[in-house]
């Protein structure tokens, strides 16, 4: 109890602090650990909503750019208050019941919407010593809570007694049903390399290697379904605007629709962020250690508090490129067809993510007696292998398809002329 | 180990409550001027034709029983994956021959025709 502790470790010095106080106060020590435990994740859940209403500015404001356009720009410098004003015009709408809908479930899921993805941050290890749990199956627990997001979606446009609704819900729930299978089997993957399932774990395990060096196929498969299970553009086909509408969410206005689209950008923030925990070595910093940077010989201590903070930006900066490559991919790709979608999927990614999956395992086990650096490259070389044994099958298939279809796309006369 | 399942329920109480909040405050503060035309259900400004809750492609069925199948066996995969360091080799080639059945039964859906969108 002194400063030190306190700059070893601040989140443990604060909580056996409180724990301590509210223990010298008579309260059950149960009772404290629950009141300690509802202060901690409170502070976690307002920091995600604070961060939810920053993301909103940092969409319009990129989308903006993609389109050659200022973005919000009025309201405070570089239009930083234009969120809280968005808000509280959401806030003070009328908020329309629909004639016919199933008023329980219309008003339960834009709650399970938000819920879906505020639950995701209790196993978000924001840096070594700041995060809500470490859960020892925490990449099943994301999977769990993934499926809340579909259950959503169906409950909203299956209560909202709209058509458009309706299609957009069953073509979402296609589309993530579709897609968690490629997700879940390149989860697989970090979780063979580092021999744990909790995602801290993960993380710590990436000190000397990131695993997008051991596995960059499997981050690239991880990261379109991610972005499929999104429902985000090109796979945005439950809102599609041009044939639907808006898809599931047509009949929510006010805070219920605000609910959806806060939810869908923390959504994709945090995926964001765990495309960076699998893939890119979460809160690990080169060179950075519990103790100070070590390069070499040669060490700069920091204590434990600049340690903790320095691994929490390079976290939130990871996210953030994560969030900013779904964003890049959503504004420049056309959205593609229902038939398309799914056939790149069962055509493509679950036989590709199935044979890496067996790759990697046979790999990780031969070569387990190995030095790391002979463990990395032929790791590198098959996921290259398999990439070109990929493309080499495609163009196969492609060029027979076109030697097919050239004589029938030809009027005879041009033909002829040739 | 029972304090994480603890903090687990607690979040997801407060994940529950913190959604909660401001669609009550806005229920609160927000107009309530309900009139049958504005609760009409929408559809390109004209008025509802039929029922609204359709009948949609039964395909969306066969893909939920592909889907069941894989997501069944990607959880067995689990375990699996965990303890691939302890197993010797030949109980991963036995995952291996796992997912080979999985692919069996894709590539069989596949030449049925049932993974076309017609």
């Amino acid at each position: 109890m002194s400063l030190q502790d306190f700059l070893a470790d601040p989140i443990l010095f604060i909580s056996n602090w409180l724990q301590g106080l509210l223990v010298g106060w008579k309260l059950p020590s149960g009772l404290a650990t629950v009141i300690v435990f509802l202060i901690g994740i409170l502070a976690l859940v307002i920091f995600a909503m604070l961060f939810d209403i920053f993301l909103v500015w940092v969409e319009r404001k990129v989308v903006a750019r993609f389109q050659d356009r200022l973005g919000p720009n009025r309201i405070g410098p570089f239009g930083l208050i234009q969120p809280f004003a968005d808000i509280i015009k959401l806030v003070i709408k009328e908020d329309i019941t629909p004639d016919g809908a199933d008023k329980v479930v219309y008003n339960i899921a834009p709650v399970l919407a938000a819920v879906s993805v505020i639950i995701l941050w209790a196993v978000l290890p924001l840096s070594s010593k700041i995060f809500g749990v470490d859960l020892n199956v925490a990449v099943l627990y994301l999977v769990a809570a993934g499926a809340l997001g579909t259950l959503a979606i169906i409950m909203a446009g299956w209560s909202s007694n709209n058509k458009y609704a309706l299609l957009g819900a069953y073509r979402m729930v296609a589309n993530m049903v579709s897609y968690e299978i490629p997700m879940v089997v390149t989860l697989l993957i970090p979780t063979i390399l580092a021999d744990t399932m909790s995602l801290n774990g993960i993380t710590q395990s990436q000190e000397t290697i990131w695993y997008v060096f051991l596995s960059p196929l499997g981050m690239l498969i991880f990261l379109i379904s991610s972005i499929a299970e999104l429902g985000r553009s090109p796979f945005d086909l439950n809102e599609a605007e041009s044939e639907i509408v808006a898809g599931f969410h047509i009949e929510y206005s006010g805070m219920k629709f605000g609910w959806f689209y806060a939810s869908e950008l923390l959504h994709a923030f945090t995926f964001g962020g765990f495309v960076g925990i699998l893939f890119f070595g979460g809160w690990q910093v080169p060179f950075l250690m519990a103790d100070g940077f070590h390069f070499g010989s040669f060490v700069v201590a920091l204590p434990g508090i600049g340690v903790i903070l320095l691994q929490a930006v390079a976290f939130m900066v990871k996210a953030m490129i994560g969030y900013w490559v779904i964003m890049w991919v959503k504004y420049s790709m056309p959205r593609i067809r229902i038939d398309q979608m799914l056939a790149f999927n069962w055509k493509f990614l679950t036989p590709l993510s199935l044979v890496l999956l067996s790759a990697t395992a046979v790999l990780t086990k031969l070569l387990s007696g190995f030095p790391l650096w002979i463990f990395g490259v032929g790791m590198f070389l098959s996921n290259l292998l398999i990439g070109w044994i990929t493309i080499e099958i495609l163009r196969f298939y492609a060029h027979r398809q076109r030697r097919l279809e050239e004589p029938l796309a030809q009027p005879a006369s041009v033909a002829a002329r040739r | 180990m029972q304090n994480e399942w603890l903090y687990i329920g607690l979040f997801l109480i407060i994940g529950i409550i913190v959604p909660i909040v401001p669609l009550v405050f806005a229920a609160l503060v927000s107009p309530h001027k309900p009139n049958p035309i504005k609760q009409s259900t929408y559809e390109c400004g004209i008025e509802t034709v039929g029922d609204s809750w359709v009948q949609f492609k039964a395909q969306y069925y066969i893909f939920a029983l592909v889907f069941l199948v894989f997501d069944v066996e990607t959880v067995f995969l689990f375990p699996w994956a965990l303890s691939l360091n302890q197993l010797p080799i030949f109980a991963v080639l036995e995952g291996i021959l796992f997912i080979g059945i999985l692919v069996t039964g894709l590539v069989y859906t596949w030449r049925k025709g049932m993974l076309e969108w017609v």
